[in-house]
């Protein structure tokens, strides 16, 4: 009889506390932000809109996606906070978004919003693909430093450079992205094939390559811009180069979820996320922030960063997105031998 | 005479209908929790991904992918070579347990446990560490890379090796003395006597270690992730449609190509059994070693190396949670255990992971064995019993990810009425205890067929119900086997990632995921620290079922002597 | 001479007193396989009877059946005039104990014999004095707080026996409970087995493969062979009268003679050699017949004396067994088995040149005809 009551009290836990009191709407926000993000951007929310508590669900990029996707029946999700545009397009095209336009939104720079009336997504902020570069390794094998994609067809870093497998990674998709918008598709290849020989390995996560990049394991990583500076502050002998000759960017942005429960709710924090306050915060990590005027404080980007980013049509790249990737497997995927 | 009454039905007793019960409600279980879901999901195989009928196309599309047959003969290859080396080491390792007189015996049978108790990134990161291209022990490579079929070999090793070896230790430790006095009486020599009936005796365990040890390679995701490059394998393949592609038809067709392990492991299963049942003489003399130094020396030997290249690999991790930054900064410090510094979660997702671990365990195990009995001691007539059977054979062929998408499609249903179940622990509960099922079922079968099958006859004829019988009897002898089963679901669901990432809530975090992202932020060293903690709680609940072993042992097992 | 199975059951089954336990057509198939074949029987309230037979030959399939766990697919069972067809065991009113006798390893002795001995008909006080009667019964009263590990096999049965009639059951069906032990431990046990049985006069049914084990305790033996009854009958009719060829090659040594029935009526030619033999004299001429002849019923003389129409043979084999020597004999294409006390030898005298007569006295020449 103790062991049946044990087991009533073990299945009584599995359920959520119901008398937990609930004065505040909790909004579940889904999200890809970094993690050390989540804390400043849901105090500086919730400092805002006091009657809302936000319920993060994060993970990597292609998760999360899998995720809302696979919910889609039953959508879960109130809000996605800090998402790349084109998951958020993917999710559009499937009729996911609840149509919104936050009060404020049309201040936004017009590449980085929605261009739906009323608006299905607002951008927060631009990250760019970048190069990680171990300076240790450099010095060690006598790399010189990259300062354009273009550089990287040296001979000199063959074996030596890891990207992210497209296929796999959003972050790969986002540097194919950048490189077709700037030399064309079929320029695009050529380079891609001659970079080919140079590549180590393509990794099935978007981090591994900075992240390996900074442990030494590969003297290059194409990444995001932002995953340099936590590797940095743990003493990584790494740089970031933003390649002059025009990078792939993506944005993040926000969104609310068809069939929310709480879209009152759902649409204060929608407001919220284009407000200068929200941008304040967003410019702590990002360097180029959607609504012009707010001066980003994260350190350590060129001054002309802006006018690197390649001018991308995202809903056009996302229509592509399929054939893109599978003309990219035909070529790169699985062909060659696991280079040593 | 009354000889039309002939054609009645027999009746069921209580008994028999309360195991009849207990199967149907074993079979709903499975079905709803494992058949159901994997079923909903695999279908879309066969859907476009605006959910109209697609036929064959998915699966055409994909054969004639080139990557396909590159990717399905690498997860062949390396399976079969990761079994190759481990089934034998393992059997050497479980020979040396069982078979000899070498001392620290139990010292060793907890080492073998241990790259279990760990998530799988920890002997990845180990990998890299000792043998990345920045590694302490690169040189040893031979200027091969580690990322690649190597790498993933290795780690397959390490973290293979205990269900091997856990198999083949039950299979070797029920030998028949007597086939060994009468072996030797007929002057055969200790090679001879090896192969004519060690080998012979152990062959059923010989072909389930294989069985799991291929399934394991074939369906893990983690570690050709982490550590693969960009050595493509089917269960990269699923990752890549899944989270990569959001395609989901396509990765319920590579799914679907991945339960075709199962169903040749569940057809070799059957057809070991069916040899063992011949071969199972009922009164075997156990076997006790005699100490011998040309035997016993080589043997502590090998378990020496053995133990060694296990402890270090985990050494490794250990020490990589209390550096700074490898490699460059490799000075000690213990702020990689303050984990709010690098998720706001911070220890409580440890917290939740026991929760869920501990309920995992006590839920798993009673559920586990209960329908291990009614599928081994009620009537065997009717399809049911080889339903359930092959159902639960099932999940070790499931990779996680798959499950884990069943699981969301199933459950976050609008019309599901369990769909109050998702996003709450539960869900991450059952989906661990389905994920883990199959070694259970088979650890609770092998139990319950070591009793006497004559002990529910007996208590019928005395009119005592089943369930007195099964409580006062089955349950107290097969309370280690439970302990186990227990342990063993407490240990997996503490490290498992590829299900349940799709599963949590904002509350429901569990650390194993932690560790996953931690790694994913550049977090090198707080991902291990994360990894060395749960390897902390799995190894405290191993020994503590040694302890409690004992402490029940003495009040439950003083029958054994 | 025994009557054939069926009869057997009507004639002995129907008189004056209602069976205990009835089995009527009894069938069981598994599969295609057909493990009992229309069986009929009738074990009175008290009696001891056994089943014999070779393995595979059904006995244990129909003990199963009367207990229950393997109900037959066609006929009946009655007892105590009650239909237990298709009752499960627990509603049946038997105790048994198995080859294995199953004892539950984790409870004591005195567990173990009062584990059928709950509900409200056994307060604690009761139960206790039952164990204590019972452990007393079968001579384990210090033995009660011991794990059945801890007993030899001899004892272990003996709880197991107790354990079965803890419940004072009607019936008591024992399955081979004699077959693991040893030949000293075996043949002891089976005379407690029985004298208890008497004392406590419950009805018991055991199924056994040895038939001197049957043959010690049995009030009715019932032989048993490929899924049929061959024979029902006393132990010393089963032996002296066997019903069948089976029944009596099976049952004790016999010398089997394949043989044609010739003239005069009561004579049979088995390979060119003529011998008489009372029970062919109602046979057709020509038949085919099969013919035993016990051991002992072999007649032997000096073969210096041998009588009209003996048989001269050759001595092939000699085994001491105590009371008897046993002796191979070659008599020209017959191959005889003989058993005489070793004193008797002596008095042939005919060893040395290893030549004997023999003589086969027609009524002890079993006969019968051959249908295969």
């Amino acid at each position: 009889m103790r062991c049946l009551a044990l087991l009533a009290l073990a299945l009584a836990s599995l359920l959520p506390a119901a008398a937990e009191a609930q004065q505040r709407t909790r909004l579940m926000v889904y999200t890809a932000l970094e993690n050390e993000q989540l804390q400043p951007f849901k105090q500086a929310a919730e400092a805002a809109l006091r009657d809302i508590e936000i319920a993060w669900v994060r993970d990597s990029t292609g998760v999360i996606t899998a995720r809302l996707i696979a919910e889609r029946a039953n959508p879960r999700a109130d809000v996605v906070w800090g998402l790349s545009v084109f998951s958020i397009l993917q999710m559009e095209g499937l009729e996911m978004l609840e149509p919104y336009t936050p009060v404020g939104a049309d201040a936004l720079r017009p590449s980085m919003r929605s261009d739906r009336n009323p608006m299905t997504w607002t951008g927060m902020d631009a990250f760019v693909s970048a190069i990680c570069f171990n300076t240790a390794v450099a010095q060690q094998r006598n790399l010189p430093r990259p300062s354009t994609w273009e550089d990287l067809l040296n001979p000199a870093f063959r074996g030596q450079i890891a990207m992210p497998n497209p296929n796999s990674s959003g972050t790969g998709f986002l540097t194919l992205a950048g490189w077709i918008s700037r030399r064309g598709e079929a320029g695009a290849w050529d380079f891609m094939t001659r970079l080919h020989d140079n590549i180590q390995q393509y990794t099935h996560s978007g981090s591994s390559p900075c992240n390996n990049a900074a442990r030494g394991e590969f003297g290059v990583g194409i990444s995001l811009d932002m995953r340099a500076v936590t590797l940095r502050n743990q003493g990584a002998p790494i740089e970031i180069i933003v390649p002059t000759d025009g990078v792939g960017f993506d944005l993040e942005a926000t969104a609310i979820m068809r069939g929310t429960r709480n879209l009152a709710a759902a649409r204060r924090l929608a407001d919220f996320a284009v407000s200068r306050p929200a941008m304040e915060v967003y410019g702590r990590y990002y360097a180029l922030l959607a609504l012009p005027g707010v001066e980003p404080t994260v350190r350590g980007y060129p001054a002309a960063f802006a006018e690197r980013l390649v001018d991308a049509d995202f809903r056009a790249i996302a229509q592509e997105r399929d054939r893109l990737l599978r003309d990219w497997a035909a070529r790169f995927d699985g062909k060659s031998a696991p280079r040593n | 005479m009354m000889s039309d009454a002939a054609l009645s039905r027999p009746r069921l007793s209580l008994d028999q209908a309360l195991m009849r019960g207990g199967l149907w409600l074993a079979a709903g279980f499975l079905a709803i929790f494992l058949v159901l879901p994997l079923g909903a999901l695999l279908m879309r195989a066969f859907e476009t991904p605006q959910g109209g009928f697609a036929g064959l196309a998915n699966l055409a599309a994909y054969v004639t992918t080139p990557a396909l047959l590159v990717a399905a003969w690498n997860s062949v290859w390396t399976a079969a070579l990761t079994a190759l080396i481990v089934v034998p080491l393992a059997f050497a390792f479980a020979y040396a347990l069982t078979r000899s007189c070498m001392p620290t015996k139990p010292l060793f049978r907890a080492v073998m446990m241990l790259p279990l108790l760990a998530p799988s990134l920890l002997p990845a990161l180990a990998l890299i560490y000792l043998f990345g291209n920045q590694g302490m022990l690169r040189g040893l490579l031979m200027g091969n890379s580690i990322y690649g079929p190597i790498g993933i070999v290795v780690a397959q090793v390490f973290h293979c090796f205990p269900s091997a070896a856990l198999i083949l230790s039950v299979a070797l430790s029920t030998a028949d003395a007597r086939l060994y006095e009468a072996a030797a009486a007929l002057k055969a020599s200790r090679a001879r006597i090896f192969r004519t009936v060690t080998l012979p005796g152990a062959r059923y365990g010989l072909v389930s270690a294989f069985v799991v040890v291929f399934t394991l390679v074939v369906t893990d995701f983690g570690i050709p992730k982490v550590i693969g490059g960009q050595f493509p394998v089917l269960a990269t393949d699923v990752y890549k449609q899944v989270v990569g592609l959001q395609n989901f038809n396509m990765g319920a067709v590579v799914g679907l190509v991945l339960l075709l392990p199962a169903v040749i492991a569940y057809a070799l299963d059957r057809w070991a059994t069916r040899q063992r049942a011949a071969t199972l003489s009922g009164r075997a003399v156990p076997l006790r070693p005699a100490p011998r130094r040309a035997r016993d020396l080589p043997l502590l030997a090998l378990c020496l190396v053995v133990a060694a290249l296990l402890v270090g690999i985990v050494g490794v991790a250990v020490w990589g949670s209390l550096i700074r930054f490898w490699p460059y900064n490799l000075s000690l410090t213990l702020d990689n255990y303050d984990f709010t510094r690098f998720d706001a979660a911070g220890w409580s997702t440890v917290w939740l992971s026991v929760r869920m671990a501990a309920l995992v365990a006590m839920i798993g195990s009673v559920i586990v064995f209960t329908i291990a009995y009614v599928l081994e001691r009620g009537r065997q007539d009717g399809a049911l019993p080889g339903m359930v059977r092959f159902a639960a054979s099932v999940p070790l062929a499931v990779p996680g990810l798959v499950l884990g998408l069943a699981y969301v499609m199933f459950f976050n249903h609008p019309a599901n009425p369990l769909g109050f179940l998702y996003g709450t622990l539960a869900i991450l509960v059952l989906n661990s205890l389905v994920h883990f099922y199959t070694v259970c079922h088979l650890t609770a079968v092998t139990a319950i067929r070591q009793l006497d099958p004559e002990f529910e006859a007996v208590g019928a004829s005395m009119r005592v119900p089943v369930w007195v019988t099964f409580w006062r009897v089955t349950v107290p002898i097969c309370l280690p086997a439970i302990l186990e089963i227990a342990v063993y679901l407490f240990v997996s669901a503490m490290t498992t990632v590829s299900a349940v990432i799709f599963l949590y809530g904002p509350d429901t975090k569990p650390a194993s995921i932690a560790v996953v992202h931690m790694d994913e932020a550049g977090q090198a060293s707080a991902a291990a620290a994360m990894a060395v903690v749960i390897l902390g709680v799995t190894t405290a609940a191993k020994l503590g079922q040694l302890a409690v072993g004992a402490v029940v042992g003495r009040v439950t097992q003083a029958w054994r002597r | 001479m025994g009557a054939s199975a069926s009869d057997a059951a009507v004639t002995e089954g129907a008189p004056t007193r209602a069976a205990y336990l009835e089995v009527r057509d009894a069938g069981k198939q598994f599969g295609s396989f057909v493990a009992l074949q229309r069986v009929n029987l009738a074990v009175q309230a008290g009696e001891f009877v056994t089943f014999l037979g070779p393995s595979g030959c059904g006995k244990t399939t129909l003990l199963r059946g009367i207990a229950g766990l393997d109900p037959p697919t066609t006929g009946r069972i009655l007892q105590g005039g009650r239909d237990i067809t298709h009752l499960p065991p627990s509603d049946r009113d038997f105790g048994i104990v198995f080859q294995s006798y199953a004892l539950f390893p984790n409870l004591t002795v005195a567990q173990n014999i009062a584990y059928g001995l709950r509900g409200p008909a056994w307060p604690k006080a009761r139960v206790k004095e039952r164990v204590n009667e019972m452990l007393g019964l079968v001579g384990l009263a210090e033995h009660a707080p011991k794990y059945p590990a801890q007993l030899s096999g001899g004892q272990q049965q003996r709880v197991a026996l107790a354990r079965a009639l803890a419940t004072e059951p009607g019936l008591l069906l024992l399955d081979e409970p004699l077959s693991a032990l040893d030949a000293v431990v075996r043949l002891h046990l089976r005379q407690e087995i029985r004298s208890l049985q008497q004392r406590l006069g419950v009805t018991t049914i055991m199924v056994t493969h040895d038939q001197e084990e049957a043959m010690s305790v049995s009030d009715r033996i019932v032989v048993m062979s490929r899924g049929r009854i061959e024979q029902i009958g006393s132990p010393a009719e089963i032996y002296t009268q066997p019903a069948t060829p089976f029944v009596a090659s099976f049952v004790g040594h016999s010398s089997r003679i394949e043989a044609v029935v010739d003239t005069p009526p009561g004579t049979v030619v088995a390979q060119g050699v003529r011998l008489p033999a009372t029970g062919a004299r109602l046979m057709l001429y020509g038949a085919r017949v099969v013919c035993f002849i016990r051991p002992e019923h072999v007649r032997l003389h000096p073969h210096d004396a041998a009588p009209a129409g003996a048989l001269m043979a050759t001595v092939t084999g000699l085994e001491f067994l105590g009371p008897v020597v046993r002796l191979s004999l070659e008599a020209g294409p017959l191959r005889l088995l003989a058993s005489i006390p070793p004193a008797d030898l002596a008095a042939l005298g005919s060893l040395a040149d290893g030549k004997v007569a023999v003589t086969l006295p027609p009524e002890h020449l079993l006969v019968f005809p051959d249908d295969v």
